[in-house]
Order: C-alpha cells, then structure tokens, then sequence
C-alpha cells in the first residue's frame, strides 16, 4: 500500500509531479511510441527504437558541444535535424539490410541496439568525454543548446510539444494521404498491395523505416536537449522497449498513443519515487509493460473470437 | 607474434567455453523453429535460467543450479507456448514480451532478494573436468577436454539430436509441421502438441544455456546479463542454415567473437575496448547479410495461426 502510495504521488500528486516527471518521461515515450507504430503499421517491426534514439542523442549533442555559442533560434532547430538524420541513418541500416539482403529485421535492429551502446559508451569515455577526463560523460552544453521550457517554473519542455505535433501529423499522414494508405496497404497484406494496388512494398518499407528512425532519433535530441544536457551512457532506461507497450497498447493509432504514452509516462515516474520512497525497484515497471503487451495480445484473441462466433450462424 | 601463440590455446578453450551456452540456446530454437515457431523469448528464458541457477546453487549447490535453470527456461517457454498455440497470438510480438517480462521479474526479483544495490554474489560454479585420457591428447586434447560439464553435455547433444531429428518417427514429424502443417495433421501427426513440446524444449535449452553462462562461465548475476545471447542464438541458426551440425559450427565461430575480448585484454592493444563489446553483434549482421535470402527456412516458420 504504502509502494502504491509512493507510485501515485510520485506520477500525479503534485502538479509538480505531473509536468515535471510524468509529461518529462512520456515525451521520449510519445516520440518513440509514434516511431513504433508507424513501422508496425507497415508490417515493419522495428525493435531498434532505443539504439535509434542513442544515435539520435549522440549526433545531437556533438552538435550542442559543437556549436555552443550559436543562437538558440538555430542550434535547437539544427539537433532536432541532425538527430533525425541520425536515427534515421541508423534505422536506414536495418532498412537496407532488409530490402537488399532479406535479413529479419527483429534481429538486426536488436543488434543495432547492442552496436548503438557500445559506440556511446565509446564517445563518453573517449573523443566526446568532458576535459577532466573522470566522468564517462561529455561537458554540459552551453545554454543555447538547452531546449525550452513550455511552463513557467516546470521542467516540460519544447520535446513534448514536437511529440504532440508528430502525433497530429502522422494521423493526418495515415489517414488522409496516398502515401500513409500504401503504408496501411502494405501492413495489411504485402502480396495484395504489390498485386492489386500496384504498390512499390519494398521503397514503401525503406521509407517506413526511415521515417521511424527519424522519429526516434528526434527522442534522443529531446532527451539531451531538454532532460539531460549532456550526453551520458544510461540515457535511456529501456525507453525504445517500452515504445513498443505504448504503440501496442494504443493500437497503433497516433492520436491514442498520446494518452497511452502519458501512462507509461506516470507509471515510469512513480516507479522512480516508488524506488525512492518505499524501496521497490522500478525495474518492475518492465514487468508491467510486458503484462500489458501480453494483455493486449489476450484481448485480440478475445475479440477475434467474439467476431467468428458472431458470423458463424451465417455462414452454418 | 610470440605472444599471440602463447594465447592461442586460452583463446580457443575461451572460446569453446563462450560457445557452450550459445550452443545449447541456438540448438534448443533449431528445434522450436524446425517445427515453426519462432521464439523471441528464448532472451527471456535464458535470463530466467541465469536467475534460476543463481537460486538453485545458493539452496542446493551447482547441479541445483543447472536444473532449477533449465526449469525456469522451460518455465518461461510454457507461457508463451499459450500464448502463441492456444491464443494465436503474433509469434514476435508474444516472444519480445517474454523476453521484456523475464528481464523484468529476474531483475525485480533479484533486487528484493539479494540486496537493492545488486551486490555482487559469487556462487558455486562447475570447474572444469579434465577427461582422463584425451585431456592430454597433443594438440586440441587439453582445448576440448577440460571443459567444465555442460560442454561435454554439448558435445553429446550434437549427434542425438541429429539422430532424434533424421532417424525417429517424432522428428520427421517436428520437420513435416514446419515445412507443410496441413499435411503433416492429414497424415496424422497432432501439430499442437508437438509444437508445445518443440516449444518447451526450446526454453529449457534457453535455460541451461543461462544456467551454464552462471555457473561456468560468470560465476555471478548481473541483471540483464543475458545480453543479447537469445537473439544471437536465434541469428545463429539462420547462419547454421537449420541444420544441427551447421548450427553447432556457427555457435563456435560466435563463441570465438565473444572470447576475442578475453584475448584483447591479455594483449593490450591500443584500440577502444567497446569495439570488442561490439564486434559479436556486428558480426551477426554481416555474416547474416552475406548469408542472403530465406531459402533454407522452414516454410511455416513465424506463420501466425
């Protein structure tokens, strides 16, 4: 009672709690969550969000360090470009490992993940690490470089914004363009996209992927740029494999992914004042995300039955 | 150049040793895969077999161990099993939410059980066995034949289950469901039940695979210290081609990736430690690129029901 305690207040008891903790950890869920949902919706299972977001961070802040004395008005608009770029380069790998030499892609973009933390923790401890040369860390940017708060006196900052602004976009791109209806043609069936609707599946697959990169590395700009101001190794704590709860949860629909992202948010959140205060180990919030992917699982059995049962008088 | 050959007999019995529970996973999906199914939580079993060998051995010492990890391996297996057999789920969906699910209760449990910080623990390990007889044979003899247990466990598992599998009504009957399921169940053979026991069987794999990175290699838990492993294993038997004997020859040359850390350490040469870390996982990319095309793949591998 008393951990549940710790877990509530932690997520919601104080408006300080709500905007400062639980918006501030689902924003790289948000971001990430739309990353994953855009892949699976074209059949892509893109498991590589976390190393996508590392990448991400990492191009961001050698921008930041880079170009510390440049106008925030440029240097903040360029680390959400470079981070981009970055996770989709990264993704971009598993994209052409798929397209041109058919390699799953669950297993690439898990190894890409394992590949993307050790290059980080390679750039903290050497060309990136700040001048003492102690800390496996790199310098604090500059303040230019520092993303801007959307409150007064609250640490939610521009990161939420793009994420709300992404899932605003990617529904309309779904659900209202040609090229989001190729990509649900090509999730719904590859063979019938290719045959009936004349669909290139294969440039269709590559740019899913990219743009799913691209979302995940903007998550790892938003981490450095607003959260951390440096780039560390334990950057993320699991975020890309929680992304996948998230895009699962909602079913895949951006608008939805909005509120399941600002669950995990307050779950992530009063996990670590759960920690705190009442010594439960947050990793439990891993067993909660895996019990809701397997929820989700169980209730589509449910419901697919429920539809067999409802046309099996027809069809007898 | 001295140096270098003064290492080599450490580095492929280091080698043998990091291959042995990559073996066990990777032979353990052959299996699992040959009748279908493909089991992303192999991950999640053999981080259940890592914790349940460090359980095992703290209560009843290191054979303890072995088994109480194998048994949590099969564990984990059994509810994906349901998942994937009885409630159809997606096969990669239901297997990445073991592997999450196991990861998260091995670490959860570890830190309620041994401490919040997650001491460091040593536990009682397999020593190596030195085969009287061929341990001193020239050569490899001392390579492969002193070799903590589960290795020469390995070493029997190869030829039976190239036996099992080519010479025994219940294997043909495994490779006739992952080839073509509708006529294998025309012909009589329950599908169901042998996917579950290819399924089951495939965890406790997993499992003794976490059991022997413990209690012969580590000598500790770390949370997470699966690392990946499951879905080596899972890349090995694409690179083994879904054979036996090519995956057991592919979880060698991995077993030798992994050791190249243990040899870069004892060289001391003058590049980033983290491009050994690395180098297992970039590996597999590669030799799977090169690798190209499915055409080895059971024809119902991952087809959901």
């Amino acid at each position: 009672m008393e951990a549940l305690a710790a877990l509530w207040d932690g997520a919601f008891g104080s408006p300080f709690a709500f905007w400062s903790a639980t918006l501030v950890r689902a924003t790289p869920l948000l971001l990430l969550g739309l990353a994953v949902a855009v892949a699976f919706r074209a059949g892509v299972l893109n498991i590589g969000a976390e190393g996508q977001l590392l990448l991400g961070a990492a191009a961001a802040a050698a921008v930041a360090l880079a170009f510390g004395d440049a106008p925030r008005l440029v240097l903040v608009p360029a680390m959400v470009l470079v981070g981009a770029l970055a996770g989709a380069a990264w993704s971009g790998i598993a994209a052409l490992l798929r397209r041109r030499y058919g390699v799953l892609e669950v297993i690439s973009t898990i190894m890409l993940n394992f590949v993307a933390a050790a290059m980080v923790s390679w750039l903290v401890r050497g060309p990136m690490q700040e001048p003492t040369r102690v800390y496996p860390q790199s310098s604090s940017f500059a303040d230019a470089a520092h993303w801007p708060f959307l409150l007064n006196g609250q640490r939610l900052h521009l990161g939420f914004a793009l994420g709300v602004l992404a899932a605003w976009g990617l529904w309309w791109w779904l659900e209202h363009s040609a090229a989001g209806f190729r990509v649900r043609a090509v999730g719904g069936g590859a063979r019938a996209a290719a045959s009936a609707g004349g669909v290139d599946v294969g440039r269709t697959i590559s740019r899913v992927f990219l743009l799913s990169g691209a979302l995940a590395g903007v998550a790892g700009a938003s981490e450095v740029g607003g959260v951390t101001w440096a780039l560390y190794e334990g950057l993320s704590p699991g975020y890309g494999y929680t992304a996948i709860a998230v895009a699962l949860l909602a079913r895949l629909d951006p608008r939805w992914i909005l509120v399941t992202a600002v669950f995990f948010g307050a779950l992530d959140a009063g996990a670590a004042a759960m920690q705190r205060d009442a010594q439960v180990p947050s990793v439990v919030v891993q067993i909660v995300v895996a019990l809701v992917v397997l929820a989700v699982l169980a209730a589509r059995y449910v419901h697919a039955r429920r539809l067999a049962q409802r046309a099996a008088p027809e069809t007898a | 150049m001295i140096e270098f050959g003064v290492l080599l007999l450490p580095f492929l019995e280091a080698s043998l040793r990091t291959a042995t529970p990559l073996g066990f996973a990777a032979l353990g999906e052959l299996v699992t895969e040959r009748a279908g199914v493909i089991n992303l939580g192999l991950e999640g079993a053999i981080i259940a077999g890592c914790f349940g060998a460090l359980a095992g051995a703290g209560l009843g010492g290191p054979y303890a161990g072995v088994l109480a990890g194998i048994a949590a391996g099969a564990a984990v297996a059994m509810v994906f099993a349901v998942f994937v057999l009885a409630l159809r789920a997606d096969q990669i969906i239901a297997g990445t939410a073991m592997t999450l699910l196991a990861l998260g209760i091995t670490g959860t449990l570890y830190r309620l059980v041994y401490g919040a910080g997650g001491a460091a623990l040593d536990t009682p390990t397999l020593a190596p066995w030195a085969l009287p007889g061929l341990s001193s044979l020239p050569g490899l003899g001392p390579v492969l034949f002193t070799q903590p247990l589960p290795t020469y466990v390995l070493y029997l598992l190869v030829p039976a289950l190239l036996w099992w599998m080519h010479r025994t009504g219940a294997g043909l009957a495994l490779r006739a469901i992952g080839e073509h399921r509708a006529a294998a169940e025309a012909a009589g053979v329950r599908s169901q039940r042998s996917r579950a026991a290819a399924i089951i069987f495939g965890g406790a794999m997993g499992g003794l695979s976490g059991a022997t990175l413990v209690l012969a290699q580590v000598g500790t838990f770390n949370e997470g210290m699966s690392a990946g492993r499951g879905f080596i294993a899972i890349a090995i038997v694409v690179l083994g081609r879904w054979s036996v004997l090519g995956t057991a020859l592919a979880a060698l040359v991995f077993g030798a990736a992994f050791a190249l850390q243990y040899l870069f350490q004892a060289m001391d040469w003058a590049l980033p430690y983290q491009l050994f870390l690395a180098f297992p996982y970039v590996l597999t990319l590669v030799l799977l690129a090169l690798l190209r095309g499915r055409a080895a793949a059971p024809l119902e591998l991952g087809r959901q029901d």
